[in-house]
């Protein structure tokens, strides 16, 4: 077993297999893990903000989908992986409380999910699975060993995407 | 025991106040606001669950992202959050989160039941949740108005029972729209023998922010 590699809020990491990384409770925000199935190595970026550009205080690359997916890509491929076969698993950008959706403010969870496949689609990074919005809290492991991302949520029993 | 906290929020540029460089008077006034509402709140929950509820000296603290749900027992501990937005010459939101097991007691308390502590939330059950978190929210934010002489609107409350971390996530983010850390004012208040713990997190926009200082005459 190797060791399990935890990335915080508005924050980013990789791991090597046969270590995991896992981010804990996300909600709104959306954690967007690249990986290299033959490298064995997968980044993960815990995103809270959909867009850099429109922030002025934008200098924790993490943060954002645009600027956090950009440099996630870099450090993966700075550690080894091959840029061409990097593919991505996605999961989070929950509504956590049930509001009338007009409020925009309240709709980060679905924009943060936009914004992440729009910057993935862009560098042609595929979407191998994803587990994204509705309203509960999910906490995720990706296993570089295997490529599987395990959802965890409160209530429910854990599955693989 | 419950704790009240307050969230400020406010953006680069146009605020007197910096993130990182606030003067001991600013701090005072965000400590009094807490005492304050804090105050009410105590006092509408104790009378509402005719409980005797202490209250705590207010603590002002800034917290990296990492920090924030440690103040919860850490991103996965399950607790009950009740949200509302604000309008008016307040704009933001506020919180009131709740430990699980606090909740149920005070869901307890009032409804005259005995369910245990890690249940599930019935349907009734959540709704007087959400009504103990609008009476409460409620003393807080008159309290607030009152100090500043401005009506503040908040909506209906909205609940989740979720992970500590998914639930902070919603104020989180918009702390992160100006910076990498959120600013909490924290009033502990509880009766020692109920098991009650929560925060108050209210979180005003940066226009709101300047308007409650202007109005404290700074």
């Amino acid at each position: 077993m190797g060791t399990m590699i935890k990335v915080g809020m508005a924050d980013m990491n990789y791991c090597h297999a046969p270590d995991a990384i896992t981010t804990l409770g996300l909600g709104s925000c959306v954690g967007v893990v690249l990986y290299d199935m033959n490298a064995k190595i997968a980044g993960l970026v815990h995103i809270m903000l959909p867009d850099s550009t429109k922030i002025r205080n934008n200098d924790n690359y993490a943060k954002f989908a645009d600027t956090g997916i950009d440099e996630m890509l870099r450090r993966v491929v700075q550690a080894g992986a091959s840029r061409s076969a990097i593919k991505a698993k996605i999961a989070g950008g929950a509504q956590m409380f049930a509001f009338s959706t007009e409020n925009d403010l309240l709709r980060v969870g679905a924009r943060n999910v936009e914004a992440v496949k729009e910057k993935l689609s862009q560098l042609r990074i595929p979407i191998v699975a994803e587990d994204t919005g509705k309203s509960y809290g999910r906490t995720i492991e990706f296993y570089p060993e295997t490529g599987e991302l395990l959802v965890k949520a409160v209530g429910k029993s854990n599955y693989k995407i | 025991m419950t704790s009240s906290l307050v969230c400020l929020n406010w953006e680069e540029g146009m605020a007197k106040l910096e993130l990182d460089s606030m003067d001991s008077v600013q701090y005072d006034v965000l400590k009094e606001i807490g005492n304050i509402g804090a105050g009410n709140a105590t006092t509408a929950l104790a009378t509402m669950l005719q409980v005797k509820v202490d209250m705590k000296v207010p603590k002002v603290a800034l917290l990296d992202f990492q920090e924030l749900p440690e103040i919860l027992g850490g991103a996965e501990n399950i607790i009950v959050g009740i949200l509302l937005t604000l309008s008016g010459n307040i704009d933001g939101m506020m919180m009131f989160v709740l430990e699980r097991d606090a909740a149920h007691s005070m869901v307890n308390m009032l409804m005259g039941q005995d369910v245990p502590l890690d249940a599930e939330f019935s349907e009734m059950e959540a709704s007087a949740l959400q009504e103990i978190g609008n009476i409460i929210t409620g003393a807080y934010l008159s309290s607030l108005s009152n100090l500043i002489n401005m009506s503040i609107n908040a909506s209906i409350p909205y609940i989740a029972v979720d992970m500590a971390g998914a639930i902070l996530s919603v104020p989180a983010i918009e702390f992160g729209k100006i910076g990498d850390k959120a600013l909490l004012i924290q009033t502990e208040f509880g009766e020692k023998d109920t098991q009650v713990n929560g925060f108050f997190i209210l979180i005003p926009t940066l226009d709101s922010y300047n308007a409650i200082l202007t109005s404290l005459g700074l």
